[in-house]
């Protein structure tokens, strides 16, 4: 009966009060983009192509505007919820779910540090609207991999404004609809004056300089480019850049790109424990395998270390001065580090639980993918950078 | 004070420019000042005052501008002043 139907809907609801949309709706949306997702990942691996087919289920489900608030046509989730889905569509497909990770990160760069200039406000109308893909252009020749420095620099042409940047990496460039850049505020500020600009891709040219041939994450396709752009002075991002990398870039990146590796590690123990539960069939013997039952252990200090952190943002995400601590700094980049090394640790435990089966390529468990994806992990802003970061970090920081 | 925090944002700064250039209420990030020269003054600022600065001051705009500087420098509670 209708009455009784509508009972646990009102429930779902109570529960979640600060979701701003139905959560069934969420769930059943990345649902739908997570089995996409899966069903393209071995040749979206195998081949080094972007996955398309789950990008185009992303826009069909309007998830390319989750964070974008309802009144500007967006889903507005919360980053918890976004966080989830990194995590579901990472147990399918590593590349898909880092791509729509990516793409969340600018778009939270720009809803919470562009304010609310009718410009702006038209400009994430659009990109909800028309679920425009956004990728990220903040890596640079000759900078050492330093996010907070650039070498280029935004520069004055008449009404508008110009850049050329020598990106080693620009994930999907190819791909995008927009490209979101850091640069230099004016030829002649110093390297960590920098500032944001939101490039459509239609005004910029890429010229590419080499290809993504690497052993994980091949769907990124993480070419290099040399990028040219001719832009409106308004998609320059008013915010310094050192506050947006402080209060939401980093932070949300680690928290995204975490989420993503707990899903891939999720699968990687499932596929574990397919392959012990096989054997255990087999041999008739029930004891079990104890290495798995390890693996299940760290995948559980995994889940709650990623999710201790996003409890943690939440509560200092409208508070600047509570984001911008060295004590806060220290932990981001923590959350990072210990992500990282449990992912390669869970899926490596993992590969040898399911033993030659998961060794090999062309079984239903096999682990090869995981582990090249999840290798990719420690290079990623590689954690012996972030480690020597702390390292500086702590002589000041007191906080435990 | 103020002359005591330009000499040691003068040899720990590592700014783009020279801090004589600099008015006292002037963005050091905007100079060049890093998150790693960051740690560097503080620790200095520490030195010269004979101060510890608290965990809630530990914050990019405390080491803004020479004025921000002085500005923590005077709210740092007694308590943290080393014996």
């Amino acid at each position: 009966m209708a009455t009784a139907l509508a009972v646990p809907e009102l429930e779902a609801k109570h529960l979640h009060p600060s979701a701003g949309l139905d959560v069934r709706g969420w769930e059943a949306r990345v649902a739908a983009v997570a089995a996409c997702a899966g069903q393209h990942a071995a040749r979206v691996d195998a081949e080094g192509v972007f996955p398309v087919e789950a990008v185009e289920a992303m826009r069909a489900e309007g998830l390319l505007g989750a964070w974008i608030d309802r009144s500007l046509g967006g889903l507005g989730v919360s980053v918890d919820q976004i966080a989830w889905a990194c995590s579901e569509i990472g147990q399918r497909c590593a590349s898909s779910a880092m791509a729509f990770a990516m793409h969340q990160i600018q778009v939270a760069s720009i809803v919470r540090h562009a304010g609310d200039a009718d410009w702006w406000q038209a400009r994430l109308r659009e990109i909800a609207s028309a679920q425009r893909l956004i990728a990220s252009a903040t890596s640079e020749v000759g900078v050492g991999g330093d996010l907070r420095s650039s070498k280029c620099a935004l520069q004055q042409v008449g009404e508008l404004g110009t850049l050329t940047k020598q990106a080693p990496v620009i994930s999907y460039g190819l791909e995008a609809d927009d490209i979101l850049a850091t640069a230099r505020r004016t030829d002649d500020a110093p390297a960590g004056d920098q500032q944001l600009v939101l490039l459509r891709r239609s005004e910029c040219t890429l010229e590419q300089t080499s290809r993504w041939e690497a052993l994980g994450m091949r769907g990124t396709c993480s070419h290099g480019f040399t990028l040219k752009a001719q832009f409106p002075l308004e998609a320059v991002v008013p915010e310094a850049f050192a506050r947006i990398a402080t209060d939401t870039m980093v932070p949300v990146s680690h928290l995204l790109w975490a989420s993503v590796w707990l899903g891939v590690a999720t699968d990687a123990v499932r596929r574990a424990r397919t392959s012990a539960r096989d054997e255990a069939r087999r041999s008739g013997r029930t004891g079990g395998s104890t290495r798995l039952a390890h693996l299940v252990a760290r995948l559980h200090a995994f889940r709650g270390v990623v999710h201790e952190e996003l409890r943690e943002f939440s509560a200092r995400m409208h508070d600047p001065d509570a984001l911008g601590t060295m004590g806060y700094a220290i932990r981001v980049n923590n959350l990072k580090v210990n992500a990282s090394e449990s992912l390669v640790e869970i899926v490596q435990g993992a590969m040898v639980v399911a033993g030659i089966a998961g060794y090999r390529t062309d079984t239903p468990v096999t682990i090869g993918r995981h582990l090249r994806d999840a290798l990719g992990a420690l290079v990623m802003i590689n954690n012996d950078r972030i480690v020597a970061a702390n390292a500086s970090l702590l002589l000041a920081s007191r906080e435990d | 004070m103020r002359d005591r925090i330009r000499s040691v944002l003068r040899h720990h700064a590592q700014l783009a420019q020279s801090i004589e250039e600099l008015a006292d209420d002037a963005d050091l990030y905007r100079a060049g000042l890093t998150s790693h020269a960051t740690v560097n003054v503080m620790l200095a600022l520490e030195d010269e005052f004979e101060i510890e600065f608290p965990e809630s001051l530990l914050l990019r705009r405390t080491f803004g501008s020479v004025n921000a500087i002085e500005e923590a420098l005077m709210s740092v509670p007694t308590s943290s002043t080393r014996g």
